[in-house]
Parts: structure tokens; C-alpha cells; sequence
């Protein structure tokens, strides 16, 4: 195994499973960013915009009122305040960066809410590129306001109308696209998954989350936390945070979306936890945790949180779960909405419902936390409140 | 029979159909079908829900038969009962494999009458513990090769592919297309040598099949424009089709 591929690892996890067309793309890919990421001035350049545009450092902030209710001590990374309103932007801009400095003038993405979506297309305006984004017809039905969002930063939003009609067919559609677009075009991928060099470059570009927030917290309590608190989708907002910490005596939890509860029927899971219910398989470019039937086919995926809403998961984070140095847990759809109205009602933040998931697990178990603990809230609420509307029949 | 025997008697037509679409039942039958037209090596698709190398037409192909119940169990009795004297290939994605265990895959292929595998998302770096599944049951382990392949890279896919060289006729994904282009030509010029070669992706008409044929290539491969016929319900046509390249790959030789 030469150098590259070992990279491209970690342990059996992760690896680039892609059809031979893609292979030379996602290799160049591999090349600029390792190039890049040692270059000073890409680097000035990445945290410049992170600073003045996307509105870094965010505050790592004692959360008073959920400390006292749970009886220790409570910090909330909040990375709902990024330009966009949730952490996607940390990564969208690293990676159209990269896509400028390779020549590359038309971005795709997928998206699943749109907020991935979303923090393309302001990048794609920003940094002057052609910008399309793969979304699920069901999808587009679900997050109109996302949709608009998107077009009025001038991206396309192309329907996709294949499989499930979700965001794993969003990214089957976009890596279709991909392979024969190559030449103009990079694959902004929005979550530390997919084939290298995706899972790691997505995970660095993410990691300034858990950089500032080691700081801060140090700079606030003088030592680093007991635990910290993540939700997983894909895993990016987790990897951020988590990846500064790996080498601490620091409890990693990341909590996964429990849905309805954690059945599934032939074609579809009840839930998105790959992690603590998925097996070994293969999604989109890496070998990860994944929940398939036992032939081998995806099962859909079911979360009130379109971005926990993913068969898949990093190939990181599998193998960090396997190795036991994060912990895994769910939150339900219920445990989410009373993470949602919790933190509303008594810091006067919503989160996002991904997030509401690591706010409802820590209402759950704050035993688990130790006596210092800080959530990562990903994202904002508001384009979660027509679904928690409806799902309240309000 | 062993796939390179089969090229001793090249050019050849390879046709590629989707396993249980319209369903698992018919899929014996129209196996039989294809070679009674004509077709040299049959390519058998096990239906995967996310085939990203695919195009519209397959995709389909493939949702319809998983709806019909397909899977692995039974896709390896349709390719045993199908009973044909030429090789049956495997084409499916690596989750499939995968999750029915390697050298289980590979013995299941062996005992079934299938000769090689195509699994268009394992390049040759992450295959080695298939090939080597592979090599104990005595199935061929296809790689493939495209456009942007670049030299050295093809010489590592042709040192490492057995049975052929499945040679990607351009970017993008699978289906029907109106022309061969200048790359796929020159892929064909590029990749000539000991290993025999095959042209798919976008291969519809005898005129492309002839084309390639002419153009270096050992065998042409057809996928969609059969697929598209099954769906269709014209097996009259998809018959004629398949006889019709037949014969355009048989001239493109003597020419």
C-alpha cells in the first residue's frame, strides 16, 4: 500500500470506492488540497474570509440557565451564528477555495434540508462561480424557503427524482454529474464522508470549530472539558469539534438521530443512527457504517432532521466508534423537539433540530457530561419551524 | 465456458441486461434469448438501490427488479437456471458483494456459471482481497480503464484485470448516446496490447459496435439500448437488435 492510499484510511474504514472515470478527478482533488493546506498563503486566505465574511471566532457561551437546571457546567459552541446559519459555510469555503485555486469554474453540490445547499450557493456568489445544487424532489418539497435561498444567491436547484428521491440520491446524482463534467467542474461535498480525500479534507476544514472552541474554553475554566456533545448525520459538525480533542482525556459523544425508534421494515430504517445500528458497507465512495438490508441494498433513512437524515456516516467516526474513543448514542424525534423548546425557552437560542438532537440527549443523560461539558450547536432553528409546526399540529 | 476462450473467436458482442426486471423469473429465459441472437458473453446486473455509475435507463432497470423482488439469492439461481454455453459475467456494485461476504460472492459466481465480475465502483487499489476470492474460485476480476485514465495508470488496471479490459467509452455514466468519440478511439489505440479489450457505455447501434470493433476494441458491449427494449416489452426487437450488432461486429472484422 503506497502512501497515498494509507492517507486515505482509517483503519479498514474509509478508502475511494468510485467508478474509474471519477478516480483521476478525486485524485486531483487529493493532490491540490494536500498542496494547498501547506500553503501560507491559502491558508491567510481561508482564515481572512472565515474572519470578515463567514463572522469567526464564534462565542463559546455559558449556557446559565440548562447549567443550573442540570446541576454542572454548560457551554454551547455557537456555530448557529456563521454567516448562513449553521457550520456548513466552515467547509464550503475552504473547499471553493480549493475549487478556485484549481481552475474549476462550476460548482455542484447535494443537499438534504438545503443547508449544505445553501452555504454553496453563497460561496458560488461570493467567489464568482456557476453553482448547482442536487436536491430530492422530496426534499424540495420540504424546505421551499431553502430552495429560494439558494436561487436568489443564483444557484440552480436541480430536482432529483431518482431512488428515494432524498439526499443519497442527491449525491448519487451529483457524483453522475461529476463524471463527466470534471474538466470545469468540483464536487463540493458537504460532509466528512464520501471518498478521500473527502472524509479528511471536510474533517480539517471543519476543525476550527473545535480549535476555538479548545481555546475558549480553556481561557474561560482554565482546563478542557469532562465531555463534548455532538450531533451525527454525515458527521461534520461532529469531526470539527471532536478532532482537536482526539488526543485529550475528553468524553466524545456524538448522538445520532433515533427517529421513530430504532426498527426498520425492508426499504426503510425508522432512524439514521449508521452508527450504533449500522454494519460494515460500502456508500458513496467509502467503506463505513452503513444501514442496508442483508443483501447489501441502502435502506432510506428517517429523521425530523433532514441533516441526521443519511444511511451513512463518516468513515472516521466509524472507526473512532469501533475503536471506542467517542461514544455513540441516539435522540429520538421526541428528545429532539424537547432539546428544540428547552433551549428556546431557556437560553433564548434555537437550535436547529440537528443540533436540538445533542441538546436533547444532554436533558437525557447530563450524568453522562462529568462536571464540564460543551454542545456543539451546529446550526440555527429557524428553517426547522414549519416542521416543528406541523409536527405539533400547530 | 472460461472467458478467454470465448475470444478466441473475437470480435465479440457482449450484452448487458438487467437481472429480474421485468422480473426474477423471466431473467433465465431472456438470458437464453440474447444468446440464441447472438450474444457471445452475457454481463447479468445485480440490481443495487444507489448505482452511481449508471444512467437513467438502467437506474430504472434496476428499481424495477429490486420492486420484483430481486436479489442476490436469487439472482444466482436465474444466472444457474439460465443453463447457456457461453460465459455469464457479474456486474454489480461493491456493497453487494460486500455484504454477502467475498469468497462467498466469488464461490456463488463459480458454482452458478459466471465466469468473471465487473464492479464498476472497486478500483484495482481497494480489490485486493476480492481478487484474491476471486483467484481461489477461478472467476475473472474485470477492472476498468476510461477516457481519463491516465498512462501509467492503465498499465497498472491491465497488469491487474483478468478475462478483459472493460474500456469505459467516455465520461459520464451509462446509456445511450448518438456518437463514438475521438476519445474513445484513441482509449481503444492506448489500451491495445496482450490484454483483450471491450467497449461499453453508450454502445446503442450496430453502427457504434461496428465502429469500435474497427477501431481496435476485441468485443462491444451493449447495455441500455437492450435494457430500454425489456421495459418496453419488445423482445421481437430486442432479439433483432442484438442479431443486427451481431453481425455488424462479425463484418467490422473481415473489413
Amino acid at each position: 500500500m503506497n502512501q497515498a492510499q494509507s492517507a486515505a484510511k482509517f483503519g479498514r474504514y474509509g478508502g475511494c470506492f468510485v467508478p474509474e472515470t471519477l478516480v483521476q478527478p478525486v485524485m486531483e482533488v487529493a493532490s491540490a488540497y494536500s498542496r494547498l493546506k501547506a500553503s501560507p498563503e491559502f491558508r491567510r486566505e481561508l482564515e481572512e474570509m472565515l474572519k470578515h465574511f463567514a463572522g469567526r471566532p464564534t462565542p463559546l457561551y455559558f449556557a446559565k440557565n440548562l447549567s443550573r437546571d442540570l446541576g454542572r457546567r454548560i457551554y454551547l459552541k455557537r456555530e448557529d451564528l456563521v454567516h448562513g446559519g449553521a457550520h456548513k459555510l466552515n467547509n464550503t469555503l475552504g473547499q471553493a477555495l480549493v475549487a478556485k485555486h484549481m481552475g474549476k469554474t462550476r460548482l455542484i453540490a447535494e443537499t438534504g434540508a438545503g443547508q449544505h445547499g445553501v452555504a454553496t450557493a453563497i460561496v458560488g456568489a461570493n467567489l464568482g462561480f456557476e453553482t448547482q445544487v442536487y436536491m430530492g424532489e422530496v426534499d424540495i418539497e420540504r424546505q421551499k424557503m431553502n430552495v429560494y435561498r439558494m436561487e436568489l444567491m443564483g444557484a440552480e436547484v436541480i430536482p432529483v427524482r431518482s431512488g428515494s428521491r432524498t439526499l443519497k440520491d442527491a449525491i448519487n446524482e451529483a457524483m453522475r454529474d461529476w463524471s463527466s463534467s470534471f474538466e470545469n467542474t468540483y464536487y463540493l461535498f458537504g460532509t466528512a464522508a464520501g471518498p478521500h480525500p473527502f472524509p479528511s479534507m471536510v474533517r480539517d476544514f471543519q476543525s476550527v470549530i473545535g480549535a476555538e472552541a479548545r481555546g475558549q474554553i480553556q481561557e474561560a475554566e482554565g482546563r478542557l472539558p469532562d465531555s463534548i456533545v455532538a450531533c451525527v448525520g454525515g458527521g461534520s459538525n461532529a469531526m470539527g469539534i471532536f478532532a482537536p480533542f482526539l488526543k485529550d482525556d475528553v468524553r466524545l459523544i456524538a448522538v445520532e438521530a433515533g427517529g421513530r425508534g430504532l426498527g426498520h421494515d425492508d426499504k426503510t430504517a425508522d432512524h439514521g443512527a449508521s452508527l450504533g445500528c449500522g454494519q460494515d458497507g460500502i456508500l458513496h465512495g467509502s467503506l463505513t457504517r452503513i444501514l442496508q438490508d442483508p443483501h447489501g441494498q441502502i435502506l432510506e433513512s428517517y429523521s425530523i432532521a433532514a441533516g441526521l437524515d443519511y444511511p451513512g456516516v463518516g468513515p472516521e467516526l466509524a472507526y473512532l466508534a469501533e475503536r471506542g474513543r467517542i461514544k455513540t448514542a441516539t435522540a429520538d424525534d421526541r428528545a429532539a423537539l424537547r432539546g428544540f423548546r428547552t433551549l428556546s425557552r431557556r437560553e433564548g437560542i434555537i437550535p436547529a433540530l440537528e443540533s436540538a438532537h445533542a441538546v436533547g440527549y444532554v436533558l437525557r443523560e447530563p450524568e453522562a457530561l462529568g462536571d464540564l461539558a460543551i454542545i456543539n450547536v451546529s446550526g440555527r432553528g429557524d428553517k426547522d419551524l414549519a416542521t416543528v409546526m406541523e409536527y405539533e399540529n400547530l | 465456458m472460461k472467458i478467454s476462450e470465448a475470444f478466441r473467436n473475437k470480435p465479440l458482442l457482449i450484452v448487458y441486461i438487467c437481472a429480474g426486471d421485468p422480473s426474477p423469473e423471466e431473467t433465465p429465459d431472456l438470458v437464453r434469448r440474447l444468446v440464441r441472437a447472438g450474444a457471445d458473453i452475457v454481463e447479468l446486473g445485480l440490481p443495487h438501490s444507489d448505482p452511481i455509475a449508471d444512467g437513467p435507463t438502467i437506474q430504472a432497470a434496476a428499481q424495477r427488479a429490486i420492486a420484483a423482488g430481486m436479489n442476490t439469492d436469487l439472482y444466482f439461481q436465474a444466472a444457474a437456471d439460465a443453463n447457456v454455453d457461453c460465459p455469464l459475467i457479474f456486474m454489480g456494485y461493491y456493497n453487494m458483494v460486500y455484504a454477502r461476504g467475498l469468497d462467498r460472492f466469488a464461490r456463488d459466481c463459480a458454482k452458478s456459471g459466471i465466469a468473471g465480475m465487473i464492479v464498476p465502483d472497486l478500483p484495482p487499489e481497494e480489490a485486493g482481497p476480492l481478487r484474491e476470492a476471486c483467484r481461489r474460485h477461478g472467476v475473472d476480476l474485470i477492472f476498468l480503464a476510461a477516457p481519463n485514465t491516465p498512462p501509467e495508470r492503465l498499465q497498472m488496471i491491465q497488469e491487474n484485470t483478468s478475462g478483459f479490459l472493460y474500456l469505459v467509452a467516455r465520461a459520464g455514466v451509462t446509456g445511450a448516446r448518438s456518437d463514438i468519440q475521438e476519445a474513445t478511439r484513441d482509449l481503444i489505440a492506448r489500451a491495445s496490447g496482450d490484454v483483450p479489450t471491450a467497449v461499453g457505455f453508450g454502445i446503442s447501434t450496430p453502427e457504434h459496435a461496428a465502429e469500435v470493433i474497427r477501431s481496435g476494441a476485441d468485443a462491444a458491449i451493449v447495455g441500455s439500448a437492450c435494457v430500454d427494449l425489456i421495459a418496453r416489452g419488445e423482445l421481437d426487437r430486442l432479439e433483432q437488435l442484438v442479431r443486427q450488432m451481431k453481425e455488424a461486429v462479425r463484418r467490422a472484422k473481415t473489413q
